[in-house]
């Protein structure tokens, strides 16, 4: 079954177009992964996804569990399901990150028809998970991303990810910044994650993070365009000849 | 620079002058004729006195005022909120009076005395004629005179050395008075003195229903070598009130001051603070929150003197405003010549809600000294994006994370206080705020 059908999506930023006719289609429980250079639009294609405001479709569809996704507000998405780990998680300052957990939590419950958990409850899952992930009790008592390392804002995302429970998850560049021990950590808690019912789409600029997140199919943006998918061999290939080899054969 | 002074503000002040607490005194009868003399000249400041420009009284100006100090009784039965911490001290003023039945003093320990000002009058003279008017100096600043022209009801404080009063001491303002087209105004003089070593905590809250009131109060505070005072208060007066407070301050060496202002009642709002270092190692933490909505006026106007060496201050301000609210904020630090090694930093930063609403900051450092750290920073803009739809891409719905980013930007001035209750309500008042506005 087809959890998100991405058709001839082109979008644009400030009025310059930079997706320019995507095509992808994920079925559930899939992971994808996209790779691409800097600047093809990855991140691009993740925000639009999300409903970052300032992205602007012009033309094509997004289909996620049979509904418009590109109808609905970013509050909406997330709690339809829709996950984006953010490539620069945003530092809040003033924001407790507990308080804000529990909030999110709360939020994609109360749209998804489920209880609301009180301050106890919220606590004893966000406690399971922080030692899934070996996160530091720590950091959850300060503020949301404020001061936090490249790593900690990282597993930051996969913890949030893993309180959401997200049924598409985006990991945009979720191993860049980060050294080998820290990837393992990050990846250890997205594999943990891995879910009949859960789709991933996982952007990265390395194939380093592949060889822990395996995935069912790669695919190259380049230029805001998919020009090759494959399986996961493909990533093995662009490690060993590079993108331009690959893009250069495209254009 | 003159407004017409028919508006009835000081209005048979001879005659009733006379029936003031302590008129006979020579000292009271000639600092109220002193007050009244210079307020006829100079009237309410108009927008061509520069510390003015910004805030314009020329409506309050044009309003008719009730004779001045009468017994105003309340039109409604007051609602006096609980002291916020049980059972603690509080002195009520309704429409300008204390009113000793809704006040809870309790007895004074040893060596304390907080007295409402016409018994203070009665019962230690000697103190309130070495303080009153010299703390608040009258020269400049025509409110001051005007406070200082009926100077009858307000509340003193007094602590002997190395007394600590650890609750807040509470002075409730509750105001709705007002009547066929006449305003009323009253004008609390409070005074402060605290002996070497003792500390003391205050919170005030300025509460009411509509009526049009004008409060203008004054408070002079005096701390000698090592005392210190906290110095809280939460101005939330009804929509129609014009709330103008001074607060003047003056530091002994190693004394120290925190002072916190909510603002967000009254249609204009002003709180201006002056704060002389006088002493070496005197210390200052002059922080505030404002918030505006409809067509609210808040004016924060700062003067931190650092006339002694070593001493250091800050100031932290948050605002929020929306709608076509205003807000002023004038800050300025002198460090005089001799006033080496002093520290003073002062930080503005609001966010509008609004295209309508607007922000008039002007922070200014006169510095005669050369090895001082001081510095000013004052920014102004809407809510950042990028936390926004972070917030909202958790599944978060605006609204809400508007909130929870308003409230983390305000959260920001309400940590200074070092008071935890305080604190605490102080947050629940600026949430409170928030909601109200739906946001
Ligand atoms: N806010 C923006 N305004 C204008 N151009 C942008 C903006 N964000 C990204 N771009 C441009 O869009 C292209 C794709 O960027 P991005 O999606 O971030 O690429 P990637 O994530 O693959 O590195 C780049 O050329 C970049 O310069
Ligand atoms: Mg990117």
């Amino acid at each position: 079954m087809s959890i998100l059908s991405i058709k001839n999506l082109h979008a644009e930023v400030d009025g310059k177009e930079i997706l320019k006719g995507i095509d992808l289609e994920i079925g559930a429980g899939e992971i994808h992964a996209i790779m691409g250079p800097n600047g093809s639009g990855k991140s691009t294609l993740s925000y639009t996804l999300a409903g970052r405001e300032g992205y602007t479709v012009t033309k094509g569809e997004v289909v996620y569990q049979g509904k418009n996704l590109l109808e609905m507000l970013p509050e909406e998405r997330a709690q339809a399901g829709v996950f984006l780990a953010f490539q620069y998680p945003v530092e809040i300052p003033g924001v407790p990150t507990v308080t804000f957990l529990k909030q999110a939590m709360n939020s994609v419950r109360k749209a998804r028809g489920e209880k609301q958990l009180d301050a106890f409850e919220f606590k004893k899952l966000m406690d399971a998970r922080l030692k899934e992930l070996n996160i530091v009790n720590d950091m959850v008592r300060r503020a949301l991303n404020t001061g936090f390392s490249g790593g900690e804002k990282k597993r930051m995302e996969v913890l949030q990810m893993a309180l959401l429970e997200p049924t598409l998850a985006i990991l945009d560049e979720t191993d860049s910044g980060l050294d080998i021990d820290a990837l393992k950590t990050v990846a250890d808690g997205v594999n943990a994650l891995r879910a009949a019912d859960r789709s991933m789409l996982v952007i990265t600029h390395y194939q380093r993070l592949l060889d822990y997140i395996v995935p069912d199919h790669v695919h190259v943006l380049f230029e805001g365009r998919i020009v090759r998918s494959g399986d996961k061999s493909l990533a093995l290939e662009l490690e060993e000849k590079g993108y331009t080899d690959i893009t250069g054969a495209a254009a | 620079m003159t407004t017409s002074n028919d508006n009835g503000l000081l209005a048979d002040h001879t005659a009733l002058a006379a029936g003031l607490p302590g008129a006979g005194a020579g000292w009271i009868d000639a600092l109220r004729a002193d007050g009244a003399k210079r307020f006829a000249g100079l009237g309410l400041p108009t927008r061509k006195v520069e510390e003015w420009k910004y805030t314009d009284l020329s409506a309050l100006a044009r309003s008719r005022f009730a004779p001045c100090c009468g017994a105003a009784p309340a039109h409604a039965k007051p609602e006096i909120p609980a002291p916020l911490v049980k059972d603690g001290p509080q002195a009520v003023f309704v429409n300008g009076r204390f009113d000793p039945e809704l006040s809870s003093l309790g007895g004074a320990p040893e060596g304390i005395t907080a007295l409402p000002l016409a018994e203070a009058i009665a019962q230690m003279p000697k103190l309130l004629e070495s303080y009153m008017g010299r703390v608040a100096e009258l020269g400049r600043k025509s409110l001051v005179a005007l406070n200082t022209a009926w100077l009858a009801d307000g509340f003193v404080l007094h602590l002997a050395k190395d007394v600590r009063l650890t609750r807040p001491l509470e002075l409730v303002f509750w105001g709705d008075s007002g009547s066929d087209g006449e305003r009323s105004a009253w004008h609390p003089r409070h005074l402060i003195v605290l002996d070497p070593g003792a500390s003391a905590t205050l919170l005030e809250r300025h509460i009411g229903r509509t009526g049009g009131h004008f409060a203008n109060s004054v408070t002079e505070i005096a701390a000698a070598t090592g005392a210190s005072l906290r110095h809280y208060r939460l101005q939330d007066e009804p929509g129609d009130a014009v709330h103008i407070a001074t607060t003047e301050v003056a530091l002994s060496a190693g004394a120290s001051y925190e002072s916190f202002v909510l603002s967000k009642g009254a249609v204009l709002a002003r709180n201006q603070i002056a704060v002389t270092l006088q002493g070496e190692g005197a210390s200052a933490s002059v922080n505030g929150a404002y918030m505006g909505r409809g067509s609210q006026i808040t004016d924060t106007t700062t003067l931190i003197d650092h006339a002694a060496p070593g001493c250091t201050s800050s100031q932290t301000y948050k605002g929020v405003l929306d709608d076509r609210s205003r807000g002023v904020f004038q800050g300025r630090i002198v460090v005089r010549k001799d006033a080496q090694k002093s520290d003073g930093h002062q930080s503005n930063k609001a966010i509008l809600l609004s295209d309508r609403a607007e922000i008039d900051a002007k922070p200014e450092l006169e510095i005669y000294a050369d090895d001082v750290k001081c510095s000013h920073g004052a920014t102004a803009g809407e809510l950042d994006d990028n936390a926004l739809f972070y917030l909202r891409a958790r599944g978060i719905p605006e609204h809400e994370a508007r909130g929870l980013l308003i409230d983390a930007f305000i959260d920001g001035a309400i940590g200074t206080i070092t008071h935890e209750t305080v604190r605490d309500a102080f947050r629940d008042h600026a949430e409170a705020w928030r909601q109200e506005g739906g946001t």
